[in-house]
């Protein structure tokens, strides 16, 4: 099993009012930026990575978001090019690259196989289509969001794997001399994951791709759900898809008491958390979701996981009967303030826990959980979040030795009772899938009845 | 005043194209706007009665198949110019609306003699020299709905707009309008900076142009942009007070006799 550590490498230190009353992270003035605490906080991450690597992680993960206090890596890849250098043997999982937003997918290429070569090959790239937020930001018309991403993705890929000089006349990039002098140490390209929250069509894409699919924190029912998808999607592909093509990100806390924990652990609600990432109105630009998803969403109330969007935001963006009645609603109206917004969200700290969006304690009270969710659907690959909000750096070092001196060979125990095989002791896709026979069953629906329910209203 | 008007699919200018039809006499062009055509309105219904009312349905919005060639309103103009010649329709009067009139502008500014009057009421497509067009797309979709007309009170049609009730099939057609104005408009912010430069070719057309003063959604000093950049041609502009970006129901009775007289 290959073990991922994660932060989104939030700026921890803007007024929680701020992130409240602007209703979300993204779009919170500028003007709450220190540059003296951007400066030492992006030193501190580039640190825990080290030590995260010390602490006996496999791999350290990088995402990208822009606008927002939620997440510094605005560009992830300046970040990654570092830890290539200052890492020894972590692989650096990007998830991923926004290609949606990029307007020059050649230099991204060139970027990450400067990154690949630095690190001598310990690059794991990977793309994202980017929340709603992230087209406004930088002004991606939403309506051609998926045909970007698959048009920069299929440059990119070319880019690397053609060999040049060759013109490349697509509907939305147009190059005249494709020819990187610098290519990736990786052959024949680095290996390629993918993360998603629970786009049908994204796991779909993947599958047909061979690339690794990795769950961001979404809730087990529907990720078995997904699994199973990509699993049947594989069978047609003419391939057997196993651990090797799956992944998971959960966000965890730990300290050395179960009391520290839990009073420390709130920090994963400032400001609202991921629930909060973004307004519901940023969150689904217009053709940024498919027809088929825009018609699911008019009729159903979904929890679509990670990056807030819930689904009361859901029937918020859709302005049906429940707009505005929730407590954003009265907070913008001045009929509720600060402090009962605070209460409102602080008092889903045990049900968010309960619905495992979060989990928190001390290594050995964290471990049932965790085996829970690899019992349930066994990922070759695990990412640990280390939590959001106003923790200091002790705090975090602490969390992440804890996780590699206790949480992580356990873990690793658990993997190896359980069969679950990583992306590089296993190729992902590389085992035929034999016509008429049955495929390997990808999750275990005994475990997921213990698995408990999980609040779609709360989110983390 | 259900059953006044007929939606058939015509197979035209290399497309299906839903086409809303109803009146008689000589054909007036409606070129809808970027939420779709609003449903039928006593304004249809009283210009019906002289004239033959031909909607077509924006590709992509609606019954109508999104057609990929378009990929800006310039390009929606030379789709709207091929329907009119294979409708033998030209010169036809035109009416029209935010998104629509910002496409009829392009048209007159191709070729002003496929019309023989417009009519342009709260275009989008110039930049204002005051205020900023506003931005529909970083919205949920019933704001610029909602914002669209000044006073609800005294607008009783404001109701009746797009069926009135919240529906999972208005939703997807919302989604469906938004997608596809996204698509053709999204940068420059619902404009085309050279609209206004090729506007001084156009000559020899009769131009109404119609403004709520109060207009949130276009802000009206684009009224006096649309006017200087059609001074070769006879442009008269009309501003309602107390009117916001809907003067075709915030001011119907005013706004039909307006029609009336300039098409007369």
């Amino acid at each position: 099993m290959h073990i991922m550590y994660f932060t989104e490498r939030p700026y921890r230190e803007v007024p929680e009012e701020e992130v409240i009353k602007n209703r979300s992270f993204f779009g919170v003035p500028n003007r709450f930026f220190d540059r003296e605490v951007g400066s030492r906080l992006y030193n501190e991450y580039l640190d825990e990575a080290v030590y995260a690597e010390e602490m006996g992680f496999d791999g350290i993960m990088l995402n990208e978001h822009h606008g927002t206090p939620f997440c510094m890596g605005a560009v992830m890849n300046v970040e990654a090019a570092i830890l290539a250098r200052i890492t020894k043997k972590v692989r650096i999982v990007l998830l991923g690259n926004p290609l949606p937003t990029l307007k020059n997918p050649l230099r991204m290429a060139e970027e990450l196989a400067e990154i690949d070569l630095i690190s001598k090959g310990r690059l794991v790239p990977g793309w994202v289509r980017g929340a709603g937020s992230e087209q406004i930001f930088n002004n991606a018309n939403p309506a051609y969001n998926r045909e970007y991403f698959n048009e920069a993705h299929d440059v990119v890929i070319a880019a690397w794997t053609r060999p040049g000089p060759f013109r490349w006349e697509g509907k939305h990039f147009t190059y005249r001399f494709v020819n990187p002098w610098v290519l990736p140490y990786q052959k024949p390209r680095p290996p390629i994951w993918i993360p998603g929250v629970i786009s049908a069509e994204t796991v779909v894409w993947c599958a047909q791709h061979r690339y690794p699919y990795i769950g961001l924190g979404t809730a087990l029912q529907s990720t078995v759900e997904l699994w199973n998808l990509y699993g049947d999607t594989a069978m047609r592909e003419g391939y057997m898809a196993g651990p090797e093509n799956f992944g998971y990100l959960q966000q965890i806390f730990v300290a050395e008491t179960e009391e520290k924990a839990q009073e420390l652990g709130k920090a994963a609600l400032f400001g609202g958390g991921a629930a909060n990432f973004s307004r519901p109105e940023w969150t689904l630009p217009p053709g940024y979701n498919s027809k088929e998803a825009t018609r699911r969403l008019a009729r159903q109330a979904t929890d679509y996981g990670f990056l807030g969007l819930t689904s009361e935001k859901l029937k918020e963006s859709r302005g049906d009967g429940q707009h505005g009645k929730d407590t954003r609603g009265r907070l913008r109206r001045g009929e509720v303030g600060i402090e009962e917004a605070k209460r409102k969200i602080y008092g889903t700290y045990q049900k968010a826990q309960d619905g495992l969006q979060i989990i928190i304690g001390t290594p050995k009270s964290v471990l049932p959980k965790l085996r829970l969710i690899m019992e349930v659907l066994h990922p070759g690959v695990f990412g640990l979040f280390q939590a959001m909000g106003p923790l200091t750096l002790d705090q975090r070092m602490t969390c992440t030795r804890l996780l590699g001196q206790e949480v992580l060979p356990a873990m690793r125990e658990i993997a190896k009772e359980l069969g679950i095989v990583d992306p590089f002791e296993r190729e992902p896709g590389s085992r035929p899938y034999t016509a008429g026979t049955q495929r390997d069953s990808l999750v275990d629906l005994d475990a997921l009845k213990r698995a408990p329910q999980r609040d779609e209203s709360i989110r983390v | 005043m259900a059953g006044d008007w007929s939606e058939e699919i015509t197979h035209v200018a290399g497309t299906d194209l839903a086409i809303i039809k109803s009146g008689q006499g000589k054909p007036l062009l409606v070129l809808h706007e970027e939420m779709g055509h609003p449903g039928w309105l006593n304004w249809h219904a009283a210009l019906a009665r002289e004239r033959t009312i031909l909607i077509p349905i924006q590709p992509g919005f609606g019954k109508s198949p999104r057609v990929e060639a378009i990929r800006n309103v310039h390009e929606l103009g030379l789709f709207y110019s091929w329907v009119l010649r294979d409708m033998n329709l030209a010169p036809v009067d035109v009416i029209g609306f935010s998104l629509g009139g910002w496409a009829a502008a392009e048209m007159a500014a191709a070729n002003p003699r496929q019309f023989r009057k417009m009519v342009l009421v709260a275009p989008l497509g110039i930049k204002p020299p005051e205020g900023e067009i506003f931005d529909i797309f970083v919205v949920t979709q019933r704001t610029p709905l909602n914002l669209s007309i000044h006073d609800p009170k005294t607008t009783p049609e404001f109701a009746l707009l797009y069926g009135g009730e919240r529906t999972p099939e208005q939703y997807e057609a919302f989604e469906d309008a938004r997608t596809e104005t996204a698509r053709i408009a999204w940068e420059p912010i619902l404009h085309n900076r050279s609209l206004p430069y090729f506007l001084q070719g156009v000559s020899g057309l009769p131009t109404q142009i119609i403004w709520g003063r109060e207009d949130a959604l276009v802000p009206v000093s684009a009224a006096q942009a649309y006017q200087r950049a059609l001074e070769n041609t006879e442009t008269r502009v009309t501003i309602f007070d107390d009117c916001g970006h809907r003067p075709e129901i915030e001011k119907s009775a005013e706004f039909v006799k307006l029609i009336k007289e300039f098409l007369a």
